[in-house]
Parts: C-alpha cells; structure tokens; sequence
C-alpha cells in the first residue's frame, strides 16, 4: 500500500517498455513524472478554491457552495468552465507580448517547483542534490513575472499593486530563506529527501518542529510563505477594498484563472515545503506515507484557509516592519542557536536555547512598539 | 546511451543559441524594459550551461540572486525612469556600425585562438561531483579571506546604494 | 565531456562581444548597466567550464565566479542607486545629456 505509485509507475514502465527502445525509459519515467504533475496540480489548485469557500464560509457562519453537485464538489468545474468561456479583455494600450506572457511566467515556477516535494517515500519526482535550493531559486523568479503582468496592463493601478507586491515577495524572502538554514545545518544536505529522512526515528520527536530553534524557524518560515503567496493576511497588493486587484486587474478570462491557479498552487507548495522541512515530510506510523504528506499538507492549507477567515490585513508599513525589523533578526538569532546546538550537552542546550530565543523575541517585540501619541487633554471653556 | 547523449548535447546546444538571441535583444530592442526581460532570458540560460557544466549549485545561486534580485533591481530603476517619448527615440548612437566591426573582428580572432589552442584538459575532473559542502568547505578553508572582504563590499554597497539613492531629506 | 571546451569558451566569447557592442552603443545609462552584467556573466561562463576541464582542482572555478555573481549584484546596486540619483537631479538617463563637466 505504502509503494502503490512507485508500484503504478514501474508497471507502466514496463508496459512501455514493450513497445519503446531501450534508451526510452529515462524519458518516459520522466514523462509520467511530468503527465502526474501536471495533472495533480490544477486539480489540486481547484479543490483547494472549494475548500478555501467552504471553511471560510463556515468561519462566517453560513455555508459555501452546496448547489452544484453533493456538497458542492463540482462547483470546481463550474468555476473553471465560467473562467474558459469568459471573454478576454486585453486593453488597448497594452504592451501585448508582455500582457501575453506574464500569467504563463507565473504558473511556471509555481509547478516546477513540484518537482522537488517529496510526496511520499521514494515518490519524490527528481531528486536533485541542491533540492532545497532549487525551490527557493524558482519561487524568487515570480517577482519578474509580477513585474510583467503590472507593467504590461498600463493601468496605475496595475502598477502600483505590482510593486507593492514586489516590494513584500522580495522582503519576505529573505526570512524565509535563513529561516530554512537551520534545518540546512542539521539535516547536512540541500536534498529534501535526505532532511526528511534526517527527521526520523524517536517516533516522530526527531521532527525538527519540536526543536526550539525548529519551532521558531518553522513559524517564520510559514508565516513568510503565507506572505510569499500573497495571501491574506497580506493580501494588501490584491485585495479588492485596496487596490482594485492589484496587479491582475486588467485581466479576464483564462489569462485570470491562470493567475489564481499560481496563487492556490504556490500556497499547496509551501505547505508542502513546511511539512518536508519541519514537520517530518512523509513518516508516520500506519497509513501509507503518501496519505501522511497529503494529511499534513492539509492540515497547513487549513492553517492558511483560517488565517484567511479570521485575521485582518496588515498594512503596508506594517508588513515591511514585521520582515525587516522583526523577523529577520529573529532568523539572525536562530541560526546562531541553531549551530550551537551541536555543541553542548542535552539539557544545557534546550534550557539555553529557549532562554536566548525567549529573550529575543521579547526584546524585539519591544523594539517594534508603534508609536503611542500622549494623551491630550482638552481645557474647554465651560 | 548515444541516443540519450545526442538529446542533452541538442539540449544544451539550444539552451546557448537561445541565450545568444536573447542577448542580442538585449543590445538592440528599443524599449528598456523589453531588454530587461531579454536579459533574464539571458540569465536563464546561463544557469542551463552551469547545469550542463555540471555546477548545480552556482546555477542555483545565478537564479536566485540574478533572476531573482538582480533583475528586480533593474526593472525597479527602469519602471522609475521612464520618460514618456522614450519609444521614438533612437536608442544607438552615431557609433554602432564601428563597434559592430570592431566586434566581429574580435570575435574571429579569438575564436580562431581558441579552437587552435591545446588546451590541457584533465580527464579526471569531468566526473568529479562538486556538492555544496565541498564549496563551503573551500570557501571557509583556502578562500576565507575573499569571503569575508566580499561580506564586506557587500555591507559598503547596501550602505552606498541606500545613501545615495535617499536624496536629499528637506 | 559531451561538449568540448571550445564551443563552451567561443559561446562566451560571444555573450562578452555582445555585451561589449551594449555598452559601446546604448544610449541610455540603464541599457549599458544591463550589458556590464551580460559581461560579468560571460566571464562566469568561461570560469566554470575552465574549472570543469583543465583546472587541478575543478571546485575553485565554482567559488570564483560565486564571488563575481556577488560582486556583479552589488555593482548593479550601486550603479543603479547612482543612476536614480541622477535622474533625479538632471530629469534625464540619456548619457550624451549628462555632459556638464565636459570641456
């Protein structure tokens, strides 16, 4: 049960293997790797929109879509049929190679980067040795693509949510990326493979979430992929009380349903990503790992979905200062802790590392107080 | 597998081909943020080559900080100077069929140099794995000092980019 | 080797022709930044396939031009923050335009 698409894949091989030549089977192999990717990615982005409706629905107390189909399960295709069939508005000014190509460049990195995660054991597509890194490098050529699409509209407000945009993906990626360094130096390899085979024994304490450096860099490093994805609660460059929609407004149609399918599939990929660095990617006790990964995944686009339906929008000055004065210092202090770690003993360490970690986290918290203006008292004449 | 080698060899030569049509654009498209984008074309490829010179994690790095960062960079400059005739107006001046020349020329020469030359090439070195932790094992061992004075320009160059880029506060 | 070492050094020769015919030509101060870069790429191309070939020890290559990417990113920096500077004051990136200390 736990090897049935590795045992899937192997037996079309070798089906194919009938009719192809030998110097096929590599391409094949890949071949299917790719047709599964790209089929589990819109299908995947398409019930995460029902989900996304039906629990923030619930969250405001009342019930999403139920109309089409049991449960509403088919108002995914409703949806992708209404955006196919929708017309394509392209504004007359638009520069159109530009106009044309951005939604594509954003869905590109979006589902490379699916390559990388690995879904269960032995199930990972391509195992490259610089894993981790290749996943970082990918999801940072959005911004190009955000460029494109806000410059491309000719639109003011185009360009203004793109470069708001910009401004938070490029901010917010650094945390993210020296949050990830702990989990570099304890795992000792770039592959994400390995790290999720790093995490294992102790039944499941070795999982790098119940470190305290681990702990920290896991909350940072979800916190920075929400804001990577631009969902909320720092959705300010697209929400639609703000800035119209940001950077998408000029587009209709499938060029739009694109944009949303990068957004949807970006925040499954960080879940993704979270639960192979830091909660223990695939291991578990009795179901298969495959159903391990996709529970766990869930579980954290449930988080994302909750965040959604509960929390408020940051403000621009407030994002900024939260990535640069609050959360990459935090990181600075974490890496330290991190390669400390392995230098002293059991309980020196957690006691030490908590006890730094607490600290800093209150003293930065301290330092990022807004501004109280003093209270003024008004002499009236009575 | 020679069928598999042919592939990667017609891979990594459409990955050059496409870098040099791109580059080109960059040198010669009118509008600046057309160039730009030519130029992540560019970078792009450049990290295919690295991949088939088997360098992963330069390659990585070159995407990263190139495609990610830098070119941010650019096209934040170019979006905040863009003048509005900028589309008519001739973007080469007066010396562009000399340097085309002069170019070309160079190109001959030092082509014909090198495909003339014995290059002394070590056989054992095209199978070597290069991982990360041999980088960084070279990077704190026999080049420590290049990397801290490159920490160095580094914080010179945020400092210098942010000081001279605030303008003047009233 | 599936490619021998002359086409990878003749492929950068021709990004560093290209990029060298960009910043002899452009007339906008951007334009010559972008063709800097093309060059400081060429030159990571020629390292890399030196150190995969003929080099003693094939890593070096690979840190040298990690040092030029990162030494290119801060010249594109700082480039850049000087150009808006000037744009600020001079209202103009056309580099024939900026000629108030020529004589």
């Amino acid at each position: 049960m736990d090897a049935l698409f590795v045992n899937l894949k192997q037996s079309m091989l070798n089906l194919a293997g009938v009719f192809l030549p030998e110097w096929m089977t590599l391409i094949t192999s890949m071949a299917i790797s790719m047709g599964a990717i790209a089929v589990l990615g819109p299908v995947i982005m398409m019930y995460l929109t029902l989900l996304e409706r039906k629990v923030v629905g619930r969250m405001q107390n009342r019930i999403g879509p139920n109309r089409v189909g049991k449960f509403g399960l088919l108002q995914p295709l409703a949806d992708g049929v209404k955006m196919l069939t929708k017309e394509d508005i392209i504004p007359r000014n638009a520069d159109p190679v530009t106009h044309l190509l951005a939604p594509i460049l954003i869905v590109a990195p979006a589902l490379l980067v699916f390559a990388v995660i690995p879904f269960g054991r032995n199930m990972t597509a391509v195992d490259l040795n610089v894993g981790l890194l290749y996943f970082i490098a990918v999801s940072s050529t959005t911004t190009i693509a955000i460029f494109m699409a806000s410059w491309g509209s000719r639109n003011k407000f185009s360009l203004l949510g793109g470069m708001r945009s910009v401004a938070q993906m490029v901010s917010y990626e650094i945390p993210m990326v020296l949050s990830v360094v702990p989990v570099i130096l304890a795992a000792q390899s770039l592959s994400t493979n390995t790290i999720v085979e790093a995490q294992s024994g102790w039944m499941g304490f070795n999982w790098f979430v119940f470190r305290p450096w681990g702990f920290v860099a896991f909350v940072i490093f979800f916190l920075c992929g929400v804001a990577e994805c631009n969902r909320s609660p720092f959705d300010l460059p697209e929400a639609e009380s703000e800035i119209v929609a940001g950077f998408h407004t000029e587009y209709s149609g499938m060029k739009f349903a694109l944009f949303y399918m990068a957004e949807f599939m970006n925040a499954f990929t960080i879940s993704a990503m979270t639960v192979t660095l830091f909660l223990g990617g695939w291991q578990g006790p009795i179901l298969p790992s495959w159903l391990w990964f996709t529970l766990k995944t869930f579980c954290l686009i449930f988080i994302m979905v909750w965040f959604r339906g509960t929390l408020p929008r940051l403000r621009v000055d407030q994002l900024m200062g939260l990535a640069w004065k609050f959360l990459l210092p935090l990181t600075f202090i974490n890496i330290f802790v991190a390669g400390s770690w392995y230098f002293a003993s059991l309980p020196v360490r957690i006691t030490s590392s908590i006890l730094i970690l607490g600290v800093s986290f209150w003293i930065f918290t301290q330092l990022n107080k807004p501004y109280v203006r003093e209270k003024r008292f008004y002499d009236l004449a009575d | 597998m020679p069928m598999l080698d042919l592939l990667v060899k017609f891979g990594i030569y459409a990955a050059m081909i496409i870098s040099i049509v791109a580059a080109i654009g960059v040198v010669t498209l009118r509008s600046l943020f057309h160039a730009a984008l030519a130029l992540a074309a560019v970078l792009v490829g450049i990290a295919g080559i690295f991949i088939a010179l088997r360098a992963e994690f330069l390659a990585m790095v070159q995407i990263l900080v190139y495609v990610g960062a830098v070119m941010t960079l650019v096209i934040f400059a170019v979006m905040l100077t863009e003048r509005l005739g900028d589309k008519t107006v001739q973007q080469n001046n007066q010396q562009s069929w000399l340097a085309l020349i002069g170019i070309v020329a160079f190109v001959s020469i030092l082509a014909r140099v090198i495909m003339q030359a014995p290059w002394p090439i070590q056989p054992q070195n095209a199978n070597f794995l290069v991982d990360t932790a041999m980088l960084g094992k070279v990077l704190l061992g026999p080049f420590v000092f290049p990397f801290e004075v490159i920490s160095v320009v580094l914080i010179a160059a945020l400092i210098g980019a942010i000081v001279v880029a605030k303008g003047d506060r009233k | 080797m599936l490619i021998p070492l002359e086409h990878y050094l003749i492929f950068g020769t021709i990004l560093f022709a290209i990029g060298i015919y960009g910043a002899l030509v452009r007339r906008n101060i951007i334009g010559i930044l972008i063709s800097i870069e093309l060059i400081l790429n060429s030159v990571n191309i020629n390292l890399v396939a030196f150190s995969r070939t003929t080099a003693i020890s094939p890593e070096v290559g690979q840190v040298f031009a990690i040092f030029v990417v990162a030494l290119a990113a801060a010249a594109a920096a700082v480039g850049l923050a000087i150009v808006l500077a000037l744009y600020r004051v001079r209202k103009t990136v056309l580099t024939e335009d900026i000629n108030l200390m020529k004589w």
